[in-house]
């Protein structure tokens, strides 16, 4: 599936239309991030599909930022998927990517792993290669939502308290890219303990995936607690959707619901 | 203009999780578990997600110290070792072998732990060696 991927590529780094090509590479039965820049290299391109589709996607967006940081007047291609495409448009929104300074290489996901995420829309606008699959909608959400209140909340206090805090979901994620996070701020939610203050930790940054969160699901992939917080974002993406006609990532246009609120 | 992951393994514990150091233009500038290691599966715990912050610290030793007066000077490998040689055979002879004990460690291989026992039990003569996972 890769050949057009690479195709691609293998122009713009001829034609000198970009500088590098963020993707990952498989070495000795690993598949890592790499940044081509030489054209010879791509034959060990890998689109992050090892034993499942999709089970080596890594966060390349924030591993661009890296990139853009260091080397600012550079234009680089990269990776990306459907999530990944989300998480673009509102890396542009909030500054932290130049949409003049990125070309993106879209890889459409299998039917397989859009049913696994429960994918909005697994595949991007810039597809080169890949399947343009259909919607998904998401059944672990509506199931949470069967539970009455109180079960509710007694199954994410259940849920937030194998919590060892090692900061994975935040560390991975590709829309987290602040300079102080309130999750580690004592006077907003302790600090010191394990698990952490239940459910202020998760619901925190729950609140601040409001407008971020592009259901990539890498969050819940580095959890070593298999906490399930892909459905904690789906609902509140779903929230913000309701609430303010906010689909996150849908347009490098309309302003985020964050944004909303500075104005008024 | 280089930028890479280089897969390495956490030498925190005994686990040995699978890690990947994002290198830019050969400096390391973050971390990210490994998703095709078996061992830790695309996770890691908060000292992992942090190896690339001790990597660069000043104060990571960087080559021999010895203590003097209560005071750390350089040292070459050669004066270390003759030094501390001479004071482990020093104690063993005036207050005998199980006046010393050994601590070894997890974040060592196997091979390096063995020798290690193998030291103290046939160089120092003593058992008391123990691992720092029972501290």
């Amino acid at each position: 599936m890769s050949t057009k991927i690479k195709e691609a590529v293998r122009a713009l780094l001829t034609e000198g239309k970009i500088k590098g090509f963020l993707g990952l590479r498989e070495e000795k039965g690993n598949i890592m991030p790499y940044l081509f820049c030489d054209p010879k290299e791509l034959d060990a391109l890998s689109l992050g599909d090892w034993k499942k589709p999709g089970d080596t996607r890594y966060p390349l967006n924030q591993l661009m930022i890296k990139l853009a940081m260091a080397y600012p007047n550079e234009t680089f291609a990269v990776l990306i998927r459907g999530c990944d495409e989300r998480g673009l448009k509102e890396l542009f929104k909030w500054k932290q990517l130049d949409e003049e300074k990125i070309v993106l290489i879209g890889l459409g996901c299998p039917d397989e792993l859009a049913k696994a995420c429960e994918c909005e829309k697994p595949f991007p606008d810039s597809l080169i290669d890949g399947p343009k699959g259909e919607k998904v909608d998401s059944q672990k959400v509506a199931q949470v939502e069967g539970m009455d209140l109180d079960t509710r909340l007694q199954f994410w206090k259940a849920e937030f308290n194998r919590c060892i805090k090692c900061f994975g979901c935040r560390n991975i994620c590709p829309m987290c890219f602040c300079n102080e996070c309130s999750i580690e701020e004592d006077q907003l939610v302790g600090t010191g303990e394990i698990p952490p203050a239940n459910p202020t930790f998760h619901l925190a940054r729950a609140i601040h995936m409001v407008g971020r969160c592009i259901d990539c699901g890498l969050c819940e992939e580095a959890c070593p607690a298999d906490i399930p917080l892909r459905t904690l974002y789906k609902k509140v993406g779903e929230i913000i959707h309701q609430e303010f006609g906010y689909k996150t990532g849908l347009s490098v246009d309309e302003k985020s619901p964050f944004n909303i609120i500075e104005v008024k | 203009m280089e930028f890479k992951t280089v897969l390495s393994f956490c030498p925190y514990c005994g686990c040995g999780c699978g890690l990947l150091l994002e290198v830019l233009d050969g400096k390391i500038v973050g971390t990210l578990p490994s998703k095709t290691s078996p061992v830790n599966q695309g996770k890691l715990c908060i000292k992992g997600w942090t190896v690339h912050e001790f990597i660069t610290s000043p104060n990571r030793l960087t080559q021999p110290m010895v203590r003097q007066d209560d005071a750390l000077h350089d040292s070459s490998w050669d004066e270390a070792l003759h030094l501390a040689a001479t004071r482990l055979k020093e104690i063993k002879e005036k207050h005998g072998p199980d006046s010393i004990g050994v601590l070894t460690s997890a974040k060592c291989t196997n091979e390096e732990n063995y020798l290690l026992q193998k030291f103290t039990r046939a160089a120092l003569g003593t058992n008391n060696i123990d691992h720092c996972a029972r501290l």
